[in-house]
């Protein structure tokens, strides 16, 4: 039998076995993260990478144009009273608006991300799913965010799971794919870990905690988890997969946080919007607040960034 | 699984700005007198020694070395206070003297944790976040024993053995001071205290705080120097009880000194730990528990995992993980917050771990060190572990009381027993399994006086702690630990 074959990429982990995470240990690493102090020089390039690496987002039913439009309007001038300050990396809409925000960010390098799958549920036929996706990636998304059936996952019906993430792939084309696992739903880290397992050995680009619509979302515990399977995997496999916590990080201070974390699990060549992002509305302000405030001494008042 | 070929690179990118805990806030004087009977007096000897700050290699005050004079004085003034005072007090009120030590202790933790990383090296992070709170946490814990001790023997008559000489080493200096000095005063014994030589500050500023509490004078006597007046302490003939906690070496001329005395007597001497990690572990959390098994305070810990054991079908997993986790710690300045491995205690201690690094690899062993950069003065050692290393090397016999991890691997549950157990030492022990089963099994088989499963180095007042065969004997902590500290009649 040939070992190595087994690692190739594409074809089903085993889950049969499961997973050992421990919750104990895992939350003991969180919290040495979170006793790193980050002050000065490295608080203020911390602030700009995860401005660069925020996916700007909305994804609410009562979306319009011109909210969308607004929105892209913001991904572009963050505050201009900040000269030379980076642009987020993706604005994140629905599929029918895919469409307002690539026109209302043509000639910017920010990338649009669409949910699709029938997201977030993604209580809908394959075929639903694809469309979805292909509407999407149609009207011009650089990256799809599609969320995993969890009631099969849930029910061990892996080779299902599988089989629909390795589809939605082949349905995105050129577009990256993001698979949310949405491990609010998951219940344990043990099957956050397979489930991350499963969405890279069936091709995702990026691995995604959650559609912001469960709570919990993303935490540092289940982000922590998903890293050290994103090691594991490229240690077996060579290829590099990317990482988006998503929902819940709205401070500057959590956010650098997971800079930390990932810095310390994944090393250097995770640390730019290429292989990590925070999928996050209000984010960008506190981080905003933040390098002011490191600029000047002094906080401003919120009142001074504009809101979207 | 197959050795991984991918590696990652925590080399370069983004670094973390220094961030020194300020030590403006902290009182230190340039001159310190030994704390007898109450005051704090001038030695007989007439000498003081340097304390050094082991990261700077700078002198931080001058300590009184106390002969045997100055120890006859102590333990004199020990016996006074326990014919006097103490041993007429009502449990309860000897109890609130000990509670108000606690509570200084937390009142002033900040100052405490500053001075124990400048004066042993230790990082800020560990002497803030576990020595300082930990030490408070026994005195609170033995403070309520002290009126309840009939409940704690039922049946059996308490009484005090009179005055107890305690002598600590200097790893965990004001904890260990803690270790000793709470039960024996709610047990209601007096005390004589030897710090160790190269970390005498936090007991002295003890000492100030137990000044400030208001105990009778004589109670608790702090005398500083070394292994001479360790040993007038041990000998003295008014010492009805002596508490050692330090090398195995050591620890053998203080039972040979003893021997034929009635004085009765703990030691907690030194270990080589094994940590054992099976197929079915949590991989990435045993190798956090690796790291903090033998990096933990510089290595300079007597139930440190100092030995690694890990089945062969994970081997070269978990040793990979390891050299990646590795290189994230941060070896550096004590007092920065962002410090995971601070400074080696002393240049005589950074000489033993050095010379025990060239027996390493004279035997054969393949050393790693991690590659971050060492501070140009002061005492340093890299994370090391060494690999292909067997039973019959001395960097796995041995205790080397530094950051070196000596690997094996094993292939059955009956190997790692019998590796485990194939040593002098028997203090402590880990254990990683996803098999709650497993982890019984394996107690019940390792001869150790401390087992830690899917955890490791962790520690808590209400848990006994000491060791089987060279590691010596007695428990501190918990109820066991009043017994040390008290006749029990029938």
């Amino acid at each position: 039998m040939n070992l190595s074959a087994i690692n190739v990429p594409s074809r089903m982990p085993d889950l049969s076995t499961g997973s050992r995470i421990d919750e104990v240990g895992i939350n003991e690493r969180v919290a040495r993260f979170q006793s790193r102090s980050i002050k000065t020089a490295s608080k203020v390039e911390a602030l700009r990478l995860v401005l660069s690496m925020i996916d700007l987002t909305t994804l609410e039913g009562q979306d319009t144009a011109g909210k969308v439009g607004q929105l892209c309007q913001k991904a572009i001038h963050l505050h201009d009273a900040i000269p030379g300050l980076p642009h987020v990396a993706a604005v994140c809409v629905y599929p029918t608006m895919v469409g307002v925000a690539r026109q209302a960010l043509e000639g910017h390098d920010i990338k649009v991300a669409s949910v699709a799958t029938a997201f977030p549920s993604g209580m809908a036929s394959l075929a639903v799913k694809l469309d979805d996706t292909k509407v999407a990636v149609e009207q011009g998304a650089n990256e799809i965010d599609m969320v995993i059936s969890r009631g099969a996952f849930l029910q061990g019906e892996y080779g299902r799971v599988f089989d629909e993430i390795a589809t939605v792939k082949d349905a995105c084309g050129d577009a990256h794919l993001k698979v949310i696992l949405e491990t609010g739903e998951l219940g344990t880290l043990d099957r956050v870990q397979g489930a991350s397992m499963l969405a890279m050995h069936a091709g995702a680009d990026f691995i995604k905690t959650s559609t912001g619509k469960i709570q919990p979302a993303a935490t540092m515990q289940v982000t922590l988890v998903m890293l050290q399977a994103i090691k594991d995997f490229y240690c077996k496999t060579g290829r590099m997969v990317g990482m988006k916590p998503a929902g819940g990080i709205s401070k500057a201070k959590l956010a650098i946080h997971y800079l930390v974390m990932l810095r310390e699990t994944l090393g250097n060549a995770w640390m730019t919007p290429e292989w990590f992002r925070f999928g996050a509305s209000s984010l960008a302000n506190d981080v905003l607040m933040q390098l002011m405030k490191q600029a000047t001494g002094v906080y401003q008042s919120a009142d001074y960034f504009s809101k979207d | 699984m197959a050795i991984p070929e991918n590696k990652l690179a925590f080399e370069g990118g983004w670094q973390y700005s220094p961030a020194p805990e300020s030590i403006d806030h902290i009182n230190l004087k340039t001159k310190y007198d030994l704390y007898i009977g109450g005051e704090f007096v001038a030695p007989e000897s007439g000498r003081y020694f340097d304390t050094v700050n082991p990261a700077t290699e700078e002198c931080i005050a001058k300590v009184a070395d106390a002969n045997e004079a100055d120890v006859d004085k102590a333990v004199k003034a020990a016996r006074k206070a326990y014919n006097g005072a103490w041993s007429k007090m009502k449990a309860a009120e000897r109890g609130k003297y000990i509670f108000r030590i606690a509570r200084i202790m937390q009142e002033r933790a900040r100052e405490f944790a500053a001075i124990e990383s400048l004066d042993g090296g230790k990082p800020i992070r560990e002497s803030r976040d576990i020595d300082i709170p930990l030490a408070a946490a026994h005195f609170f814990y033995y403070a309520g024993w002290a009126d309840k001790l009939e409940y704690a023997f039922p049946g059996r008559k308490v009484k005090p053995l009179g005055v107890a000489g305690q002598v600590i080493p200097w790893n965990f200096p004001l904890l260990m001071a803690s270790w000793k000095i709470a039960p024996a005063l709610a047990c209601g014994n007096t005390v004589v205290l030897k710090p160790a030589e190269t970390t005498p500050l936090t007991a002295m500023k003890l000492a100030e705080a137990i000044a400030d509490a208001g105990l009778p004078p004589g109670v608790v006597n702090i005398v500083t120097g070394a292994g001479q007046t360790g040993a007038a302490i041990v000998t003295h003939p008014g010492v009805q009880k002596v508490a050692f906690t330090g090398s195995t070496k050591v620890g053998r001329i203080i039972q040979k000194a003893l021997a034929g005395t009635n004085k009765k007597y703990t030691l907690e001497l030194g270990g080589k730990a094994a940590n054992i990690v099976f197929a079915d572990a949590a991989i990435d959390q045993a190798v956090e528990g690796i790291v903090n098994g033998i990096f933990f305070n510089q290595g300079h810990v007597c139930c440190a995992g100092s030995r690694l054991l890990v089945q062969e079908s994970v081997a070269d997993e978990v040793v990979q993980k390891l050299k990646d986790r590795m290189d994230t710690l941060i070896v550096g300045d004590p007092l920065d917050k962002n410090t995971d491995i601070g400074a080696i205690n002393s240049p005589m201690q950074l000489e033993k771990i050095e010379s025990y690094l060239e027996i390493g690899q004279q035997e054969g062993g393949v050393m790693h060190q991690s590659s971050c950069a060492l501070p140009d003065k002061g005492y340093w050692c890299r994370p090391t572990i060494f690999t292909g290393v067997s039973q019959s090397n001395r960097v796995v016999q041995e205790e080397i009381f530094g950051p070196v991890l000596a690997i094996q691997t094993f292939r059955t549950l009956d190997e790692a027993v019998s590796k485990a157990n194939n040593t002098p030492y028997g203090l402590s022990g880990g254990i990683w399994t996803d098999k709650g089963a497993k982890i019984f099994k394996m107690t019940q088989k390792i001869r150790a006086g401390v087992i830690w499963a899917n955890t490791f180095n962790k520690f808590d007042p209400t848990s006994p702690f000491g060791g089987y065969k060279e590691s010596g004997f007695g428990r501190e902590g918990g109820l066991h630990g009043l017994d040390a500290y008290l006749n029990l009649e029938a």
